[in-house]
């Protein structure tokens, strides 16, 4: 067999080879996943969705923001920590910040909401948890730490008119301990927190 | 609980699971690789392709067929991203540009998953799965057949050749691979990996917003895109992502799974060469960098300088709560150690030093463990190496398993170790040497200014000429510069080492066994392990120090 | 023409007669070889022979760059800045300076070596003057082997071809090497071997090689020659000695491609920092890249690399074994079996009479008389030996007072016979030989009684199985009776220290294999009391062949030595085949190694010889490489603190400013290279022991050491560079 024709048929089965993998790989597997996923963690699959009242409000996995059309922090709501995923918690665009340690930008935010904290929740700077000023990761951190949770309770409190014993009771309930106990951190789920938070409000009124 | 009982105990959690994998599956391997009998599925697709599954190849025509079969996968993953206008679940996405979808297309193919594009604004689920998934698989599977191929240079005698390319790549892919991603595929959606075919999904927030909740097949090339040590995410932020990781347990589930074969492959390895003991002196070389990479990283992270993040109180800066600091620098370690460049949180934003560390991971060669079948290929090379060294001490003309460290072998393992650093430190240099290029690197591509900028642009290349595919992700890379210069650190840093090492398992196979006497340079004891160790840390310490003491250290010492 | 010198006893030709007693490395290291050395490594600047040496050129490429800094920069002395640091004014020069210098130690090291060889080399050269020849016109070997009356032509030695065929008589000089094919003379082969006692050469058998340049002392003989002009024993000899003809060894090409990519490395390394460093405006100046680059490739071993080369040559040459390649050196270290012929190397190359055993009824005396009158015209060390013991035990006297001196016809031993003894005038006969022909010779006289041949077996048997040698002895009288008196027992004896450096050999993982054409009884007891690890008995040339076959079939390296012609295809077939000097040339052509001694035991050495030249060079790579570690830390936190002051964290040693790190740095890199020179020509101490063994204790000295000595070097040398003004 001559070079020319050895490497033209190898060129051949290479093609070959690749369709009938492509088609086992890329459209055999992922659509068997999808059939097992959907019939035995059909929640899930479909992204951990969250409805009241069949009203699709979010998903207990994809953090949102609790801000009014400006952006600005709505008091009586538990914030996540900031974003930055596109304008913030635009859950089609998923990013960090980017900024470096010793960045600038970085300084200048971290400082500006810890000023903003301090202002809004009275709390000492000292008392403000990293989590609280740093941008997550994705952007959609549906988590805070329990730390920054109970930070907020007398704000949160103050805001709704509840009694902050209530508030806080709430949030320890709501604390999510490590898995197994040492996998990863304490977190306090924002969104359940919330939708708790406003089933108690309107309960109580 | 102290974030050190936290680390120990998850570390002991990742050796006792690795431990008990390790010997089965690297035994099942080494007979995947080795048995004469083909399954039923794989004897039809021998047929379609047009395969004679037990005739062996040279190694210039094992490499041959690489190209062919990598060549063809450029070419289909590239047409398959022009072409997504027209195709089904392209969620109205236009076609990608053509200098993307090149730097896409090397980059899925060489097992790097560098990716200069953000998924959710650009690639459609087709995109996805015919082109990207698939090549998780495939790329994963041509690099344990090339480890394969090298460790049978070892265990053959007097051989022309050196295996089936073919053969390999089906045997990897249809009995490793695909039947561990499709297991964890559904673990990964217990824990909430999304797995369906739905468009966004409008979600009405409680505070009087909207959100749209994107869907897509996530969980099926979540688990390839981590066994496969392949890396490039489904979503922008990539494990970071909830939906690709969502929660502390599935953190470690991914974290195993992109431990798994490269841990398990020394074993292989030692079984195909005859010496269980040859296995473990690779593993132990291996495990060694692991554990004092991730406490390093994890100190200097919990540590927390630098003056953001010792003014926010801690190191949280793109990173989640629910996977925290040490969470996250162990996946951090594992994803750059495995040449995976997976990201559970934004190396970017990790301590000078932090940061500095997932660069020295990957400049160490990916060889601690490495990318599947890359690692081991990579860390035998260096093996050799210190062998050549080593066997002079003793007297001897060099022999590592039986087989003469020759000139031919030193030639090809010296050209290996070449390729990375050069590709490396010449990539980086030169994106500050041309003045036009320099303008738009400084003025377009880095994010952060001053020393942390420049790290962006070391860890690019460091990245793409290791096949890693991490980013310092501030770095807008979607230029013609990058795409262009990635693209080329991606591909020679793939193909040039694969060619130095089917040559090498050529030159191997065709020796004969020197038999083992006392005079021979035993390479399972524990001093060869502590040589083998100084010699990668030697190899890529006297490289890149120089360009790290610019970057990282000038950063975190200052 | 006086072309006959005397052994010169220089530092490398005096342990000639001796060399297994002398340390390996011959001659002291002294500082006085420096200066001699010193026009030969300024010579070697020349850029076309540093060429060669791709890690040196470098350097001199540096130092002739950095020299044109220095005469230019006090014209423009912004190009003192470098890093944000003001460099003083004598830094550029001063670095100029170290780099010549560093390049001329590396050529010192080479010269100093190379000048070792030299002057064995002056006193072969003299040999090699050209002479006249006595050529023969049309030899022919059949009707005129002795070439007396031949047509004689005189010829130039230098024009002597391949086949031509000479005459030399008493007082010339061979004039090329060649065999004898007729005559027998005794030659003075000193200038070569140092040997002043002539040896004797004759036509046929295995000491018919004569080399040219030596002298005939006697006699006359026919000579073919066996080599090209040019060509000779004596011209490869002073090639070898001199490194002139050394090639890279297979080993040494392998290293010098690992050294030569670590070079390209940080060649990459040192010229992507300028642009990086220039991102943040702390590029170096050229010269400090360039006093980096120096200090970061490999120029310690590069420096030393060739020096080692030849020094290992040339330890070789001191044991007077000449290599004709260094890949046979190189293989000397790997090999993993050892053929060893048992005379001359296991045993005392003859056997002695111990115990004269006679047959029942036969007189102790009797035997004893017996033997002596058979041996006493055996010229034989084993005939002698049988003279010695019958006197010591008290038969002397007998035969002096008697009976049996008489005149006889001496029956020499012949290979068909087998036996030698003496055949009297009145007709009786004493015959000693191997059992069966003595048994036969008595049989042909008339039947041996089946009793008796039982109880000769029974002492054969037991004599063979104690390692020795039976000679059976057998008279006839002069009536024709013949009768078997009893049994000599010849023993081996067993050289002293043996077994101790065969368990050397097995700790170094080389096993041993005892040649000998005795029985398989006496071949197993002589290898257990020597402690070989097998035996080949009643080996044949073919035998021996196939032995070596069988092994490098199994991948081992054999190693072996031989002199006579049926050695020569074993020889060349072995990975390592030492020939006797005093053998054919066959044997010389076949092997690729001469002993000049002609001693079997040489091959120890050998082997450790090799070794040892592998293990210098591995250990001086690992100490090369490891001293990299600290130039870095003295290095780049000086290059660019100057921008980032918290990079002087990494200034681990302290030292004084960044001009005055770099320097040490250069300095150190410079010095050590002088430092090490005598270790390179002496080579790295070898012990006999595991390859773990050698391995943990060359990594602890060269790997470790090699990391730590710098770092103390370093921060003395700038305590001293601190003094200077400027720094």
């Amino acid at each position: 067999m001559s070079p020319l024709r050895g490497t033209s048929r190898q060129y051949w089965v290479a093609i070959r080879a690749m369709l009938v993998l492509t088609l086992l790989l890329g459209v055999l597997y992922p659509l068997v996943i999808t059939v097992v996923g959907q019939v035995a963690a059909p929640a899930q699959a479909n992204g951990s969705l969250v409805r009241i009242d069949g009203k699709v409000v979010g998903s207990s996995l994809i953090g949102q923001g609790f801000t009014d059309a400006d952006g600005r922090a709505q008091p009586e709501w538990f914030q996540s920590r900031p974003s930055a995923a596109g304008d913030g918690w635009d859950a089609a665009a998923s990013s960090g910040s980017n900024l470096g340690p010793n960045s600038d930008d970085l300084v200048a935010a971290v400082g500006d909401r810890q000023s903003a904290i301090e202002k809004t929740d009275g709390a000492a700077l000292a008392d403000i948890p990293a989590d609280a000023v740093t941008a997550s990761g994705s952007g959609l951190d549906p988590h805070i730490s329990p730390a920054y949770a109970r930070l907020q309770v007398e704000r949160v409190a103050q805001a709704r008119d509840l009694p902050v014993a209530e508030v806080s009771g709430l949030v320890e309930s709501m604390i999510q301990g490590r898995d197994l106990g040492y996998l990863g951190e304490p977190t306090v789920n924002v969104l359940q927190l919330n939708i708790a938070l406003a089933e108690m409000d309107s309960g109580n009124q | 609980m102290p974030p050190l009982l936290l680390l120990i105990l998850q570390l002991a959690t990742l050796a006792l699971l690795l431990g008990i994998v390790y010997r089965p599956l690297g035994d099942y391997m080494a007979t995947v690789f080795t048995t004469r009998k083909d399954l039923a599925v794989e004897r039809g697709l021998y047929r379609v392709i047009g395969v004679k599954s037990d005739s062996d190849q040279s190694w210039p025509s094992y490499f041959r067929s690489v190209i062919a079969f990598s060549a063809v996968g450029i070419v289909l993953v590239y047409a398959v991203q022009r072409l997504q206008e027209y195709l089904p679940y392209a969620l109205g996405l236009p076609a990608v540009p053509e200098n993307l979808s090149f730097n896409t297309a090397i980059s899925f193919v060489t097992n790097t998953n560098w990716q200069s594009y953000s998924p959710e604004l650009t690639v459609g689920y087709t995109v996805q799965m015919l082109g990207l998934a698939v090549q998780n698989f495939v790329s994963a599977a041509v690099g344990i057949a090339v480890a394969i191929a090298l460790v049978r240079g070892f265990a053959r005698r007097s051989s022309p050749t050196i295996g089936n390319f073919w053969v390999d790549l089906f045997r990897g892919t249809i009995r490793i691979l695909l039947p561990l991603a499709a297991v964890f595929a559904v673990v990964l959606v217990v824990g909430g990996v999304i797995q369906n075919f739905s468009d966004y999904t409008d979600a009405s927030t409680i505070a009087g917003g909207t959100q749209a909740i994107p869907g897509g097949p996530a969980a099926s090339q979540e688990a390839i895109k981590l066994l496969g040590t392949n890396g490039g995410g489904f979503f922008n932020v990539n494990s970071a992502h909830p939906f690709e990781n969502p929660t502390g347990w599935t953190n470690l589930v991914e974290i195993f799974l992109m431990l798994v074969i490269p841990f398990a492959l020394p074993r292989t390895f030692g079984r195909m060469v005859g010496d269980n003991r040859q296995g473990y002196a690779i593993l132990a070389t291996m495990v060694a960098f692991f554990i004092v990479s991730v406490a390093a990283m994890t100190a200097f992270e919990l540590a927390g300088s630098g003056s953001a993040t010792s003014l926010a109180g801690g190191s949280m800066e793109g990173k989640e709560q629910r996977f925290g600091i040490v969470g996250s620098t162990i996946f951090g370690t594992t994803s750059t150690l495995t040449s995976t460049g997976a990201v559970n949180s934004m190396h970017d934003s990790y301590t000078a030093l932090g940061g500095g560390m997932a660069m020295i991971n990957m400049m160490l060669g990916e060889v601690a463990p490495g990318g599947v079948g890359a690692g081991l290929y990579g860390i035998l090379v260096i093996a050799i190496i210190a062998v050549f060294i080593a066997g002079l001490m003793v007297g001897r003309t060099p022999e590592y398993l039986g087989k003469k460290i020759g000139t031919r072998e030193i030639k090809l393992a010296s050209l290996y170790i070449l390729v990375t650093p050069t590709l490396v430190l010449v990539g980086t240099a030169l994106s500050f040497a041309i003045p036009a290029v320099r303008d738009d690197v400084e003025g377009t591509s880095i994010w952060n200014s001053g020393l942390h900028g420049f790290s962006e642009v070391l860890y690019a290349f460091t990245s793409a000429a290791n096949n890693n595919g991490s980013a310092f992700a501030g770095l807008t890379a979607n230029t013609p510069w990058f795409n262009t210069a990635l693209a080329v650190a991606m591909f020679l840093g793939r193909f040039l080492p694969i060619l130095f090492v089917l040559a090498l398992a050529g030159s191997l196979a065709a020796q004969d066994r020197v038999p083992v006497t006392a005079g021979t340079l035993p390479t399972h004891k524990p001093l060869f392990i502590g040589l083998l160790f100084g010699t990668v840390l030697i190899v890529s310490a006297l490289t890149y120090f120089p360009v790290l003491a610019l970057g990282p250290l000038a950063e975190g010492l200052n | 023409m006086s072309t006959i010198t005397e052994p010169t006893p220089t530092p490398s030709s005096a342990p000639s007669s001796h060399p297994s007693t002398t340390k390996t490395g011959g001659g002291a290291f002294s500082p006085k070889q420096l200066v001699t050395a010193l026009p030969g490594a300024l010579r070697k600047l020349d850029p076309r022979s540093m060429w060669r040496n791709p890690v040196m050129f470098i350097v001199e490429v540096g130092a002739a760059i950095t020299t044109v800094l220095a005469v230019v920069e006090p014209f423009a002395p912004a190009l003192r800045e470098s890093g944000g640091t003001e460099m003083a004014p004598s830094f550029t020069i001063g670095i100029a300076i170290w780099l010549w210098l560093t390049v001329i130690f590396a050529n010192l090291a080479e010269s100093v070596a190379e000048g070792r060889g030299k002057a064995q080399a002056q006193s072969l050269r003299a040999t090699r003057t050209t002479t006249a020849a006595q050529r023969v016109v049309a030899y022919d070997a059949v009707t005129d082997a002795s070439a007396e009356h031949a047509i004689v032509e005189e010829t130039a030695s230098a024009d002597l071809h391949l086949g031509d065929t000479v005459v030399v008589v008493a007082g010339e000089l061979i004039p090329g090497d060649g065999d004898i094919v007729w005559g027998i003379a005794s030659v003075d082969e000193s200038a070569i071997t140092g040997e002043s006692a002539p040896v004797v050469r004759e036509s046929g058998g295995d000491r018919s090689a004569v080399t040219g340049g030596t002298r005939v002392l006697s006699d006359r003989i026919v000579v073919r020659i066996t080599s090209k002009p040019g060509e000779t024993f004596v011209d490869r000899m002073i090639r070898l000695v001199e490194g002139a003809s050394r090639q890279k060894t297979p080993n040494e090409i392998a290293l010098n491609i690992l050294l030569a990519t670590l070079s390209i490395v940080f060649l990459v390394v040192v010229l992507t920092i300028g642009p990086i460093a220039g991102y943040s405006d702390a590029a170096p100046s050229v010269v400090v890249l360039i006093a980096l680059l120096v200090c970061l490739i490999p120029t310690t071993i590069g420096a030393l690399l060739s020096a080692i080369g030849i020094a290992g040559m040339d330890r070789l040459v001191q044991h007077n074994v000449l290599a004709m390649s260094g890949r046979a050196v190189e293989a000397a270290g790997d090999v993993t079996t050892l053929l060893l012929d048992k005379t001359g190397t296991i045993t005392y190359g003859n056997r002695q009479a111990s115990e004269f055993l006679p047959l029942t009824g036969v007189g102790a005396a009797e035997l004893a008389i017996a033997a002596r009158a058979s041996s006493l015209s055996d010229p034989t060390p084993e005939g002698k030996s049988v003279v010695d013991l019958a006197d010591r035990q008290g038969h002397g006297e007998d035969t002096a007072s008697g009976s049996m001196e008489r005149p006889g016809e001496v029956v020499p031993f012949t290979a068909q016979t087998r036996m030698s003894g003496v055949d009297y005038a009145d007709g009786s006969m004493v015959r000693k030989g191997a059992a069966s022909m003595a048994v036969e010779w008595v049989r042909s006289a008339g039947p041996v009684a089946s009793g008796t041949i039982a109880e000769l077996d029974q002492i054969v048997t037991r004599v063979s199985e104690d390692g020795g040698t039976p000679l059976v002895v057998a008279t006839r009288s002069a009536s024709g009776d013949a009768r078997i008196l009893g049994v000599i027992h010849l023993k081996d004896v067993v050289k002293t220290g043996l077994v101790e450096r065969f368990a050397d050999l097995r700790r170094m993982g080389i096993r041993t294999v005892m040649i000998t054409g005795d029985n398989p009884l006496t071949a197993k007891a002589i290898a257990a009391e020597a402690g070989v690890d097998d035996y080949l008995a009643e080996a044949t040339p073919e035998d021996k062949m196939a032995l070596i076959r069988r092994e490098q079939e199994g991948g081992n390296l054999v190693a072996m030595t031989g002199d006579g012609t049926n050695d020569a295809p074993a020889l060349a077939q072995a990975d390592v085949g030492v020939a006797m000097n005093t053998g054919t040339s066959a044997a010389k052509e076949a092997g690729n190694m001469v002993d000049l001694d002609s001693d079997p035991t040489k091959l120890i050495d050998i082997v450790r010889i090799g070794k040892q030249l592998l293990i210098t060079r591995g250990s001086l790579t690992t100490f090369s490489i490891a001293n990299d570690v600290a130039k870095y830390f003295a290095i780049i936190p000086a290059m660019f603190a100057g921008a980032y002051p918290g990079l002087e964290a990494l200034n681990l040693m302290q030292l004084h400013s960044p001009g005055s790190a770099i320097l040490s740095a250069v300095i150190f890199n410079a010095i050590i290279i002088v430092i090490l020179i005598p270790l390179a020509l002496r080579g790295v101490r070898y012990r006999a022991a595991s390859a773990s063994g050698i391995l943990g204790r060359n990594l602890l000295i060269y790997g470790l050491g090699g990391v730590i000595a710098p770092f103390i070097g370093i921060k003395l040398i700038d305590i001293v560079v601190s003094l200077l003004p400027g720094f």
